[in-house]
């Protein structure tokens, strides 16, 4: 069986990052490329943080994905240049994050505002977080911390 | 093997971030506040990931099937190639801060001029991770600035932390051999060539910290060459390495 390019991406957007099950591995931006070269599926997949432990278990989720589907034949190759930019997060990921509590990258180096009240009234806790990606803020109306999605 | 010295110069990046990633994770657990403790283990994780490409690339070069694994844990002290600095006790929180600084500042210079190495390779893995090392290094320098211009008691302990790790900057910067033939073939800068950023920078965040850069430009060596490590680093290879060294082979 060899199923279409982008049958394969759709089924890759249903695979959830292992950390923020809300966004899909395509979302996140770190699928760079599907192909198939012959009769193997080749899968380009970047690392987010250069020791994130969930890179792995994504190559993981990714390769079980495909088998479900009937793929046997696969190559999950690590690319790491050009390097992951937050920049590569689709504009559903950045919603679904919002959604879910954490506030999305932005180049100001901030979130512009709470994800849960809404609020712009935010401060810095931490420049690191719950996961090699996120820093720690809190929002000083509704008083909740929230995740930071980190900008790089 | 058909080049030694890269062999040697990517052992040298590869160690680097292997041996202060492993000192900063001895803070997991212990550091003075939650925030501090995770920034740490954050940033301990990211120079083990770095490592971790480092070394992959070095055991490939080298062509004897070493992985990353095999290299960072297989080794004894004397084939590390890692700068003095790295491998200094972590003191108090102030001490591992100033540590991590001086080392961001170099670091920092250094991936900048290896995006432009001559081997894509080295280029890629460089361009990975001076994203990270910038991270590291806005959060070290504002750390010496808050700690340096603070109480007494910081400001006391600040100094003396950049007295005490000062004489183990110079080793950066000092090339040898190896870091020759890596110019000449465009793989890696001039380690000379760093400087004139390093002092800028650091003077930077020493004057907003009113710390007082020491005067001798006095540098222990022998850290990169692995001529003669500190005491220090046996000590670390023993808890780093003792789960290999207990159970040869192990793995999950």
């Amino acid at each position: 069986m060899k199923p279409a390019v982008d049958q394969v991406w759709d089924w890759l957007d249903q695979v959830p990052d292992p950390e923020i099950p809300v966004i899909s591995v395509v979302d996140l931006g770190i699928v760079r490329e599907v192909r198939w070269e012959d009769d193997a599926l080749e899968i380009a997949v970047t690392p987010t943080y250069s020791g994130c432990p969930a890179t792995s278990v994504i190559s993981m989720d990714i390769e079980t994905a495909m088998r479900d589907r009937g793929v046997t034949d696969i190559r999950i190759k690590t690319r790491i240049s050009p390097p992951w930019t937050t920049e590569w997060l689709s504009d559903k990921g950045r919603a679904k994050l919002v959604e879910y509590g954490i506030a999305p990258p932005r180049p100001a180096g901030g979130p512009d505002a709470c994800p849960r009240c809404k609020s712009s009234n935010v401060e810095r806790i931490s420049q690191f977080g719950s996961t090699p990606c996120k820093a720690q803020w809190r929002c000083r109306d509704c008083m909740e911390p929230f995740d930071y999605f980190k900008c790089i | 093997m058909s080049n030694p010295a890269f062999f040697e110069f990517l052992c040298r990046m590869g160690d680097n971030t292997l041996v202060l990633g492993h000192r900063v994770s001895e803070w997991c657990g212990h550091a003075p506040v939650l925030e501090e403790d995770i920034a740490l283990a954050n940033t301990a994780l990211d120079l083990i990931g770095q490592t971790q490409m480092w070394l992959g690339l070095a055991g490939e070069v080298e062509g004897n099937g070493r992985s990353a694994d095999d290299l960072a844990m297989l080794r004894d002290a004397w084939d590390f190639r890692n700068v003095l600095l790295a491998e200094q006790p972590n003191g108090d929180f102030g001490q591992t801060m100033m540590r991590q600084f001086l080392f961001d500042a170099w670091h920092v210079s250094m991936l900048e001029a290896l995006q432009q190495s001559s081997d894509a390779r080295v280029a890629g893995i460089a361009a990975k991770s001076v994203k990270e090392a910038a991270y590291h290094l806005d959060r070290s320098g504002d750390t010496v600035i808050r700690l340096g211009d603070g109480t007494s008691e910081s400001h006391r302990r600040m100094q003396a932390a950049l007295d005490l790790l000062w004489p183990y900057v110079g080793e950066f910067f000092v090339a040898d051999e190896v870091d020759s033939a890596m110019a000449e073939a465009g793989i890696a800068p001039d380690p000379a060539s760093l400087r004139a950023a390093f002092d800028r920078r650091v003077a930077d965040v020493m004057s907003e910290a009113t710390l007082t850069i020491p005067e001798s430009d006095f540098a222990h060596k022998g850290g990169k060459s692995g001529f003669r490590h500190s005491e220090h680093l046996g000590h670390l290879l023993t808890q780093m390495q003792w789960l290999q060294r207990a159970y040869p082979g192990a793995s999950w």
